[in-house]
């Protein structure tokens, strides 16, 4: 039988919680907040700190739209607390490019027309990032498997791969010269 | 989220000196660990505690191969045991189980005990606008017995509750006979995997062995598991980033073309991590011819019983045996 939620629980719900003093570290400058324990790292950043970058797809780990670097890892903002990421550094999409340069990433997202809507775009390219660092990008089939954490509802695919493969070479070009 | 105090302790000691317990869905108090099970429940009100004690930091990361087999800590990750060149080389079985289960940025997050101890992907178990539910709300019923049941138990169901446990790793580990290491107030205690899930029976409610306090310190795993063949076959809706329909792990020691020993546990079928001594029993002093290896995975439906929609995986299991022992035997 689906029932709604019982009142009891929608109360509680709006009940507070006493804030906790939360210091974190994005993108290379720290942020003090006082934040209810039940935030996780995404709504932190983007209800608290209004880095709207890294969306929210389903908030329940599924669909990648979230993901985040934390101490160089690819993570799921949205199932992390805000509170137990303090004093790791976290780096989002808004601290990926050097200025107006853009991160080669990002550039061959650009050249190589790999998003449609965009919604999945910022957590395709951080996890790509790191799929790159973590040496799994070696060939289209690594990547497929590498990225299956990132869902693209508008089927971009192909061109997400291509544009992963093609920063791939441009990073170990630079990394032979 | 129903609102909870966050505690974040300094030491084990302190941490355990809060009473949380895992695996129990009427605790007022429970471990947080990599969250990424515990912050999706939490999301949903499938779990709603009014003090969440965090292990971040407080329990032991190391992976150590020896004399004794291999030993892991409760906080290593996913990521970290997959990638540990000792675990790959010696006991592949695990890596291969790990990298076939969630997706990179989860096993980044996910720690060895949080693994074993994540609760059902059940639908029923995850929504609680569903009000039948043993498991999460014990005297509910069970909404999955007349309902949606493909993903359900075969094995070890009972009439309150056909949930499958999740869990790959578990699965590998358990045909590897792990044995978790336990800390509570009271001291320290090592369980078998085997034992440290119980069957639904009548109360689904209550999913482990852990005594309130209890966390998982660390995972042993002996050494007479290292270096045989063996396959993680995992069967799915989707090539990747998807949960077993059916999962096989095999490992095999072979003499010439006959099997010697052989050990086999299943997932995505049990209401806890499945090992099968009676198939194992039938493949050992067999060959690896496929009638002979189908008879004996057939005993793997011994007990078994089908709900309706997931009756297919009653088969699919004999099959994921055979095929699984087919391609451990035939690694050179
Ligand atoms: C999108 C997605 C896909 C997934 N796919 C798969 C899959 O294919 N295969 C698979 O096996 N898993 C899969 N998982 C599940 C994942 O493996 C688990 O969520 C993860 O392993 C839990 O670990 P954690 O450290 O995050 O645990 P938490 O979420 O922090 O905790 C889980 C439970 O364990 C308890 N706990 C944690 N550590 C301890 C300890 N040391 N002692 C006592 N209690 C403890 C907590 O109290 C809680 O009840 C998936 C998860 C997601 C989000
Ligand atoms: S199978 Fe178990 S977890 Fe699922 S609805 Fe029934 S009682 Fe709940
Ligand atoms: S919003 Fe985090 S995975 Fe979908
Ligand atoms: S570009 Fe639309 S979801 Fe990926």
């Amino acid at each position: 039988m689906r029932g709604a939620i019982s009142p009891a629980v929608a109360q509680a719900a709006g009940a507070a919680t006493a804030p906790l003093d939360v210091s974190l570290r994005i993108n290379g400058t720290e942020h003090r907040l006082s934040l209810d324990p039940r935030t996780t790292l995404l709504d932190a950043l983007r209800e608290h700190l209004h880095l709207t970058g890294s969306k929210k797809g389903c908030g329940l780990g599924q669909c990648g739209a979230c993901t985040v670097l934390m101490d160089g890892m690819r993570v799921k903002a949205c199932l992390s607390l805000a509170a137990l990421a303090q004093g790791r550094e976290i780096k989002t999409i808004e601290g990926l490019a050097q200025g107006d340069e853009l991160h080669p990433l990002q550039a061959s997202f650009i050249e190589r027309d790999a998003f449609q809507c965009g919604y999945c775009t910022s957590g395709q390219i951080m996890a790509g990032v790191a799929c790159i660092s973590e040496g799994h990008a070696g060939s289209p089939q690594d990547i497929r498997e590498w990225m299956s954490g990132n869902l693209c509802r508008c089927g971009a695919y192909d061109h997400i791969v291509a544009a992963i493969q093609d920063a791939a070479a441009v990073y170990s070009s630079t990394q032979e010269g | 989220m129903h609102p909870f105090v966050l505690e974040r302790p300094r030491d084990l000691s302190a941490a355990l000196s809060f009473g949380a317990q895992p695996g129990r869905n009427d605790a007022p108090v429970e471990y947080i660990a990599g969250g990424t099970d515990m912050v999706q429940l939490l999301q949903e009100y499938v779990r709603r505690p009014d003090r969440l004690v965090s292990l971040a930091g407080v329990l032991d990361d190391g992976i150590e191969i020896g004399p004794q087999g291999l030993r892991f800590g409760a906080a290593a990750t996913m990521a970290e045991v997959a990638a540990h060149q000792g675990v790959v080389e010696q006991f592949p079985l695990i890596s291969q189980a790990l990298l076939n289960s969630a997706s990179p940025q989860v096993r980044n997050q996910a720690t060895m005990g949080g693994n074993l101890l994540q609760r059902t992907r059940c639908p029923y178990f995850r929504d609680v606008g569903y009000e039948a539910c043993n498991k999460r709300a014990p005297g509910s019923g069970c909404a999955a017995l007349e309902g949606e049941n493909r993903w359900h138990a075969v094995l070890g169901t009972s009439d309150d509750c056909i949930a499958v446990h999740p869990s790959d790793l578990a699965v590998a580990l358990v045909a590897l006979d792990a044995s978790v290491e336990l800390r509570g107030t009271g001291g320290d205690r090592s369980v078998p995997l085997s034992e440290l899930h119980r069957l639904p029976r009548d109360t689904p409610h209550l999913e482990t062995v852990l005594a309130p306090g209890e966390v998982i310190t660390a995972i042993t795993v002996p050494a007479n598991a290292a270096g045989l063949r063996s396959h993680y076959l995992k069967l799915r809706d989707r090539a990747s980033f998807e949960f077993a329909v059916v999962s096989a792990a095999v490992a095999i020691e072979t003499a010439g073309a006959r099997i010697r020993q052989a050990r086999v546990a299943l997932g995505g079928v049990g209401t806890k991590p499945w090992r099968l001594p009676n198939v194992e029993q039938a493949l050992a002093d067999r060959s690896l011819e496929p009638g002979e290896l189908r008879s004996a995975a057939a005993l793997a439906a011994e007990g078994a019983q089908g709900r309706g929609h997931n009756d297919f995986k009653i088969e699919l299991m004999q099959r994921a045996i055979v095929r699984a022992v087919e391609i451990a035997g035939a690694h050179a």
